[in-house]
């Protein structure tokens, strides 16, 4: 499946400009990364056809980031969910986090990425200097949203069953996480928001729930399947008032 | 000088695997429905076409209607009609997809987090539409492009 990254850049980002480098970054990252091509890395080393020392350097890079995250989560985010090495769930907000740095590089200071949903902000709106407006999907109501979050210089990323049904895998139990409907993170980096948000759904609600509150700098806002919401204390500064 | 790419990809696998319907053949030969009555465009409308995408269920295309920078309409120009379940799509998702891209303008949104499977239909829809509208909203100082990533 692929995914669609959209990009609000200054002008000068675009034709020929570091948009350009953003976008042959994505296509290089799908080449390394995807497990759905045969000759990527990722493919490669799951099929212990080459080592982490025959691969890209950003692979050992990544291996690295999961592991350290799978210590942090108490084994609640895992880069082989479902035993087969597979670290998407890393690599999708590591790679459009790095879009927003490649653009940041080139000299701009707002611009948004958007990578399937999850979506890193830099600076404020271009046009008035206020925070992107960033909605929340409904996953009780497909289509609608359940709120709006103002980011500037912060990262949203939303983990859900939504209607693809359960498919994230509760690493440590091995089979789909259930209890949340969506869980929503804001913090600084993507990466960390995505992933973050990955393993507090996996954990299920109570246990969640303590766990994001623990996190320093990242907030969290959760919908049950009720529609019940719960969200930890420092979210509140998110919501758009509006 | 529009500076505009709008690129609208809608997935519908998961809609399908909801209802768990017929499976689509692979065949590159696909029933496409085209919707030949638009709305024709009102003093001060202006419309931005998208281009046709390929998806896995056949090719779907869509036209923002704009004025004052505003979208006061989304057209379906072609979608997939292969099956039953592709009708039933195109009678059901879509005109979610319009009324959901409309609600958007009031709530002053730049982007949508939180998209799945089919709402990546969705998402992408509504993200390429918001595109297309800010883009002519902000010629002057932004430029906007979607970008197609990612694997089979």
């Amino acid at each position: 499946m692929g995914t669609v990254v959209s990009f609000d850049v200054p002008a000068a980002a675009g034709a020929g400009g570091s948009l350009d480098d953003a976008v042959r970054w994505l296509h290089w990252v799908d080449r390394v990364f995807s497990p759905y091509r045969p000759d990527s890395d990722v493919s490669l080393l799951a099929a212990a056809e080459i080592t982490v020392d025959g691969c890209a350097p950003e692979v050992a890079e990544v291996i690295t980031s999961c592991a350290a995250l799978r210590l942090f989560s108490g084994g609640y985010f895992s880069a082989a969910p479902d035993g087969v090495f597979d670290p998407s769930g890393y690599v999708k907000g590591w790679a459009v986090e790095r879009c927003a740095e490649i653009l940041s590089r080139a000299g701009s200071v707002s611009h948004l990425v958007n990578g399937g949903g999850d979506v890193q902000c830099v600076g404020g709106r271009s046009s008035s200097g206020e925070p992107w407006r960033v909605g929340i999907a409904d996953p009780r109501r497909p289509g609608r949203l359940a709120l709006v979050v103002e980011a500037a210089d912060s990262a949203v990323a939303t983990s859900g069953t939504a209607e693809r049904g359960a498919h994230i895998v509760n690493p440590r139990a091995g089979r789909p996480a259930s209890g949340l409907a969506s869980l929503t993170v804001v913090g600084p980096s993507l990466a960390l928001a995505d992933a973050f948000a990955t393993a507090a759904f996996a954990m299920g609600p109570s246990l969640a729930r303590d766990w994001t509150e623990s996190l320093d700098g990242y907030h969290a806002y959760a919908i049950m399947p009720s529609g019940d919401t719960w969200q930890t204390s420092g979210f509140a500064a998110h919501i758009a008032a509006d | 000088m529009r500076g505009v790419v709008v690129a609208v990809v809608v997935t519908v696998a998961g809609l399908v695997a909801l209802l768990s319907f017929k499976t689509h053949t692979s065949s590159a030969e696909r029933a496409v429905a085209s919707t030949g009555n638009l709305s024709p465009l009102l003093p001060g409308e202006h419309a931005v076409i998208g281009r046709a995408v390929p998806t896995v269920y056949g090719p779907v295309q869509v036209r923002v209607v704009e004025q004052a920078r505003k979208i006061v309409a989304v057209d379906i120009l072609q979608h997939p009609a292969e099956t039953g379940m592709d009708i039933q799509i195109g009678q059901y998702a879509f005109p979610k997809l319009v009324g959901e891209t409309l609600a958007a303008q009031s709530a002053r949104i730049d982007t949508v987090s939180g998209a799945t499977y089919t709402s990546g239909g969705y998402i992408s829809s509504l993200q390429s539409a918001l595109d297309g509208k800010s883009a002519v909203g902000k010629q002057s100082a932004v430029g906007k492009q979607s970008a197609l990533s990612g694997g089979a």
